[in-house]
This record gives structure tokens, sequence and C-alpha cells, in this order.
């Protein structure tokens, strides 16, 4: 047997752990601002680029796809290499998978405080950048099959399952969710519409939680955990049942996200349940990893590395069983929309994928640098430190969430709303906003502890670029184990693989989809829907871009509370002109969805100049940009063209009248607004927004037939 | 658009079915396999991670190379 000599590529994997420490602290530092920004609004400071709605999606993608991300490829790019006992396929395809990413990152960085912006969360990117993800996740996957055909090991070991199911499901939810029409170099609409839309969006959504936050934690857990423990997972038997049954299972639950809303019953009740069934492989991974610590306990007692790894893997399983009980219509009722919400996920953001992370990184740095941790007390205070800022803020946002809930839904023996203004339901909780924000803080301390630990421990050893290992070469493999042929034949063959995963990923999606896309009677028509008018469809756009959906939803649940504090409940026939969907996934300020028609002209744009001189003590940002801004007509001809060319009805050469018709529109909101006082020009972005504003959700009020 | 084309399929219904039917078995077989499986094999997978000192050449795949 030939015993080859070759070395593992550690430059790609330092340079991802810098990055991954780099951009965490980003990520972190806009939540705090944006956590602080909810009871101080004037943080905002009047700077478009500041506002809650823009740097929103600014945290959750610099977390995502930068931290997590970053932590990711950091994590594969070591493991997979000593899994397949060879380097990495390509150094080209390490680098330019890095480059690209964090290119994107910085990419992502300018543009969405710019509010350039698809509004679809998570993937808020727009089509360029979405195209040069996929030209970089494309070289990543190269890269990384390159290595697993070139190996020295005839197995791949279940972290690398985890690693193909991550590239294989994401690859497929990026292209999916992101077809969109584009308008100009920066701006493009969804070829899906409405309640379409919405099932696409959280179909992506929730996947992207599931193959980016999860699988490939999954498969760093399988990896690193038994490292650090320094024994074997638990069992082999259940990693390989609970990864076939999360990958198949994950991909159906996404419309636990629409409950209530105005997509089908059957495909909510979809959801449902298997977001119910969902528990048993996720509570199989958490078993497995914990297990895999038996009798060894007592060394999580002095070792920090497995107290970060014990926690993340307990609140995976939190988050887990939380998951699916918010899949239940009773418990959503009251969660939806609200800052539960925000507590779940950030159970599992900060306690699984962060303290996942910080588990790895003070196992690898000292690898890398071949030294020993610098402070072992200090990694020690890291994890208290981090573990209460998890505890401030998951309580706190708990208690904020169903306080608020019960309120809206509070009646007086009368039978009216007892808080019937919605501001006095969020002022009830911005002590659990103040509260968050120290828990933030605290949380951001320790990783500035861990950053300048990790620093000092890199100080002291030395990094190696290459690290000289040797494997026999892998030859033609003939079985002396007659029994279970055909798995190994399966994990033996990487491309069958990956399309047995393709496979199972797609006919669940297919399962989802047809039916939605094909059965008309889903979608009941509503007759008097009409598209929008050029003036409403550029006031939705400067919506979109300001990030309103952030903070306000367009969907009214068929609740008596809800029906009495908006009006009438959305219909599905409501938005089949809505290229996207902006129906929100929490309400820090009230539905939008009949706000149409409910306050004059001068309201909203008093309102919009500074919300507060409307509703006193107002978390609403001011945009007093939009009253000064000159409206940019430009590009109304190619809007109206893309619409049409994704099924909106705007006669043939509409577009050439469509800026006449805008005109005339605006000198008639102007008229009204100059009539009440304000000093008001109709070329200002202003009337287009609130053009928009009076449109909401009046097309069923104005012929009285409300669909069935 | 993509609605109609996926209407002109004929029997598309039949689909769901079918896939509904390869998933069962898919997972059928998955069982059957976790059962059957040799304990030898699970073990030296279960090892993989922390095996891989650059000379240490775990049992399974030394022995097996030469057969």
């Amino acid at each position: 047997m030939e015993i080859e000599k070759f070395s593992y590529d550690n430059e790609i994997v330092r340079k991802f752990t810098i990055t991954t420490v780099v951009w965490g602290l980003v990520g972190m530092l806009v939540g705090i601002l944006i956590a602080t920004q909810l009871f101080a609004p004037a943080l905002s400071f009047n700077i478009p680029f500041l506002t809650f709605g823009r740097i929103r999606p600014l945290h959750t993608n610099a977390v995502i796809f930068a931290f997590v991300g970053n932590a990711i490829f950091m994590g594969v790019y070591y493991s997979l290499q000593r899994l397949c006992k060879a380097r990495m396929f390509s150094d080209m395809l390490s680098n330019i998978h890095f480059w690209g990413w964090q290119l994107i990152i910085v990419a992502a960085a300018i543009t969405l405080p710019l509010g350039i912006t698809t509004s679809k969360e998570y993937a808020e990117l727009e089509w360029p950048i979405d195209i040069a993800i996929a030209l970089v996740w494309v070289a990543f996957g190269l890269n990384m099959f390159g290595t697993i055909i070139k190996r020295r090991e005839k197995h791949m070991y279940v972290a690398i399952w985890f690693y193909i199911a991550t590239w294989v499901t994401v690859t497929v939810l990026h292209v999916v969710n992101s077809i969109e029409v584009p308008v100009t170099f920066l701006k493009s609409y969804p070829i899906y519409a409405g309640v379409q839309d919405a099932l696409v969006q959280w179909w992506y959504g929730h996947n992207a939680v599931a193959f980016f936050l999860t699988t490939p934690y999954l498969g760093l857990m399988y990896y690193y955990l038994p490292k650090a423990a320094n024994r074997p997972v638990y069992s082999y038997k259940l990693s390989i049942v609970h990864f076939w049954t999360l990958v198949f299972l994950y991909i159906w639950a996404g419309p636990h996200h629409l409950l209530y809303s105005a997509l089908p019953d059957w495909a909510q009740s979809l959801g449902t349940v298997f977001s119910i069934m969902l528990i048993a492989p996720s509570w199989g991974g958490m078993i497995n990893g914990l297990l895999t610590l038996r009798g060894a306990w007592d060394r999580v007692r002095e070792n920090p590395i497995l107290k970060f790894m014990v926690v993340a893997v307990t609140a995976y399983g939190m988050a887990t069983f939380e998951g699916p009980m918010l899949s239940l219509k009773n418990v959503n009722a009251i969660a939806h929309f609200t800052d539960w919400i925000i507590a779940h996920v950030h159970v599992g953001a900060l306690g699984w994928n962060g303290f996942l992370t910080f588990g790895i990184l003070y196992w690898l740095v000292p690898k890398l640098w071949k030294t020993n941790l610098y402070s072992k007390k200090l990694a020690n205070f890291h994890f208290w430190i981090g573990f209460l800022g998890i505890v401030f803020y998951a309580l706190s946002m708990w208690f904020a969430g169903i306080t608020q809930s019960l309120m809206w839904k509070q009646f007086t023996p009368l039978g009216v709303l007892q808080y019937p203004n919605f501001l006095e339901t969020v002022l009830q909780i911005v002590p659990m906003y103040i509260i968050r924000m120290i828990g933030g803080s605290l949380y951001f301390v320790g990783v500035i502890v861990m950053v300048y630990n990790l620093v000092k421990t890199a100080k002291q050893g030395s990094f190696a670029k290459e690290e000289t290992a040797e494997a026999p070469a892998l030859e033609k493999f003939k079985d002396p184990l007659k029994r279970g042929v055909i798995h190994r034949w399966l994990e033996g063959k990487p491309a069958i693989f990956l399309v047995l995963t393709l496979v199972v990923v797609l006919l669940a999606s297919v399962f989802e989809f047809v039916p939605m896309f094909l059965i008309k009677s889903n979608i009941p028509t509503i007759a008097s829907v009409k598209p929008y008018t050029p003036l409403e469809l550029q006031g939705r756009d400067i919506y979109i871009r300001e990030g309103c959906n952030n903070c306000h939803s367009q969907l009214v649940r068929p609740f008596r509370s809800e029906t009495e504090r908006y009006g009438e409940y959305s219909k599905a026939g409501e938005y089949v002109y809505d290229h996207p969907f902006l129906w929100g996934s929490k309400r820090t300020g009230p539905d939008l969805h009949r706000i149409g028609g409910k306050y004059p002209n001068l309201w909203h744009y008093l309102h919009m100049e500074n919300p507060s001189s409307m509703s006193p003590g107002s978390v609403m940002p001011s945009y007093p940009w939009l009253l000064t801004n000159d409206l940019d007509i430009s590009a109304t001809e190619s809007k109206i063209n893309v619409m049409r060319s994704i099924g909106v009805p705007y006669s043939e050469g509409y577009e050439k009248m469509a800026n006449d018709d805008l005109q005339i529109q605006a000198q008639q909101i102007a008229a009204d607004l100059q009539n009440a006082g304000a000093p008001a020009e109709p070329s200002k972005e202003i009337i287009a927004l609130i053009a928009y504003l009076q449109r909401l959700g009046t097309d069923i009020k104005t012929s009285g037939q409300a669909g069935k | 658009m993509f609605k109609e084309v996926l209407q002109s399929i004929e029997g598309i219904e039949f689909y769901t079915i079918v896939s509904m039917l390869i998933l069962i078995l898919f997972f059928i077989g998955m069982i059957i396999w976790i059962l059957k499986v040799d304990k030898k094999y699970i073990k030296h997978m279960s090892e993989l991670p922390l095996n891989e000192n650059n000379n240490e050449v775990s049992n399974l795949s030394g022995g097996t190379n030469e057969v």
C-alpha cells in the first residue's frame, strides 16, 4: 500500500476564521443599534441610512450570511480536508469563494442602507448580487465535491452528508426564490405575486433557517463535538436516521409562517403537521450531541469549549421544540407578529449558532496556531456573560411578546377593544426592549473578550499555512463485509448522494407548490381588485425602499380582535397584483392593510415628517426626506412593462401614458394637501407614498363585494 | 407562464402519488439498512474524526484495501 504525502491548506481556514469574528462583531453591533432604536427612535438621527427599516435587514443578513456563513466555511474547510484526508480540490476556487463571499457581504452592507432591497426577508439583496451569490456558491460546491472525489478515505463521515445537503438545498432555495425580472440595474420584481409569492418566500425563509443555520451546524457539531470531547459520537446509526428525516421533513414546514393568513387552509395545516413531526429528527440530533458526552460530564465543568457546545446543543433542542409549538394554530394566534418570535430566533441564533461557533473558535484557533488557549479564565467569563445575555434577551422578549399580544386581544365587558390605541401596547413593553438591549450588549461584551483572548492566543503561537500529512492512496475497493452494501455504495458515490438529496428536497417542494399554483380555487378572484396606478406603484416602491414591511404587516387575520382594530380581514384575491407581497412578519407598528381612507392625506404628511406629532410617544423614525426628495419617475415605463410581463393586466401602450396619469393623480393629492394648509408639491416622494397608503385595502370597499 | 407548463404535463396528479411512494420506500429501505448494518462499519465511521493522525490507518479501511 502506497503512502502519499500531501498538505492541508490552513491558510483558507485562517482567513474564514478572521472574517467570522469581524463580521460577527459588525452584525451584533448593528443588532444592538436597532434594538436601542426601538425605545430611542431619535437614534436614527433623521438619516435615511440609519432608519430601522433599512438596517434591520442589514443586521439579519450580517448575522446569517456574514457571521454564520463565514463560520460554516471556516468549519467546513478545516474538517472536510481532514475527513477526506485530502487537500482542498483547488486553492484558486478556495480563494474565489473567500473573496467573492466577502465582496457580496460588502455589497449588502452598502445596498441595504441605501434602500436597495427586494423586501423578501433574508433574500433582500437585489438581482445582480443574487447572481454573484449563485456564482460564488457554485465555486464553493465545485471545490467541495472536487475534494470529496479525490479523497483518500473510502467512507464519507456524516458531517460531510450535512455539508452536501446544505449545498444542494441552498442552491435550490436561492434560485427558486430569486426568480425576478429586472426593472433597472438595482431594481426588480419577483415573478410570483401575493399569496404565491408568500408561499415561495416562506418556503425559502424557513428552509434558509433549516439549511443555512441548522444542517451545516449539525455537520460541524458531528465533527467538532467529538473532537473537543475526544470521544466518538454517541450513535452513528441515529445520525443517519435523523439526517434523512430532517432533510425530508424540513422542506414542508414553511407554511407555518403563514397561519391564519390568506393562504389556503390545506397548506397551513400541512405546515403545522410537518412542523410537529420535525421534533423527532431535531431532537435526534440534540440527543446524539448531548449523549456523546455520556460519562464525560465532569470534563464539561472544567472545559469552556464543552460548556459552549453543551449550551449550544441544548439551545438547539429548546428552539426546535418551541418552533413546532409555535406552529400550532392556537399558539401561533398569540405569538405571530410579536416579539415572541424574536425570542425564538435568538435562542437559535445566540445559543445554537453563536455558542457553537465560539466553541469551535476556542478549539480551532489554538490548533491552527499550534499553542494553548491564552486564557481559560477569560473563556469562562465569555461563557457566563454570553449565557446571561441570552437569558436576559429571551426572557424579556417572551414577556414582551405575550404581554403585547394579550393587550391586542383584550376586550372590555362592553365588547370594545380595551387598548384601541396600538401605541399603548408598544409603550407597555418598552422596559422589555431596554432589558433586551442590555442582554444583547452583555452578549457582545463576551464576544469582545473572546476576540482579545483569540488574538493573544494567536500572538503567542505560530501559524503554518501548510500542514503536512500522509495517508494511503484510495485503491479499488472490494468490500469484505457482505451486508449493507447498498448504502455504502451510495455514500461511496458523492454524486449519487447529491442527486438523491436533491430528489428528496425537490419532491417535497413539488408536493407543496404544484397544487398551490394549479388549483384556481385556491385564490378566489375578486372582480373589484385592480392594478395599482403608476403613482401608487411608485409609492409602493418607496414603501419597499424604506423597509416599512419590517415593522408593519399588511395582513389582517380573521380574528375579532383584528377586524375590530383594523377592519375586514384580508382575502387571497386582494393580493393578486402584489409583486412582491408585503405581508410582513412582525408588528412593531399596526397593520396597514386597511389603512387606505382611514386618515386624511394631511395626517400621513405630518406623520411621515414627524410621527410623534400625530402619535405622541411613537417609536417610529421620522422620514423628513420624503417631503423634500423629488420622485424619480424615469423608470415608470419599464416598471409598467415588467409588471405586464409577469401578469399584471396593464393595457398595451399604457406605459407611454403612465407618467401622465401619475402627474394628474399627484396634482390631486398635492392640491388636497395644500387646501389643508401643508406646503406640499406634487413632485415629491411623499405624494406617491400617500397615494399608495390611501389605496391599500380599499379595493373591496369600493364595490362592497368582498371575496367569499 | 410556468402555470401553463405545469398544466400541460399529462397526468401530473399522479406525480405526487408516485413521489410519495418513492419517499416511503426510501425510508423503509433506510430502516432495514440500519437494522442490518455491520457493527464494525459503524464503529469505523463513528471514529473517523478522531483517527486523523497521518499514519494511523484504521483497521477496516487498512485491511480492506488489500483484499
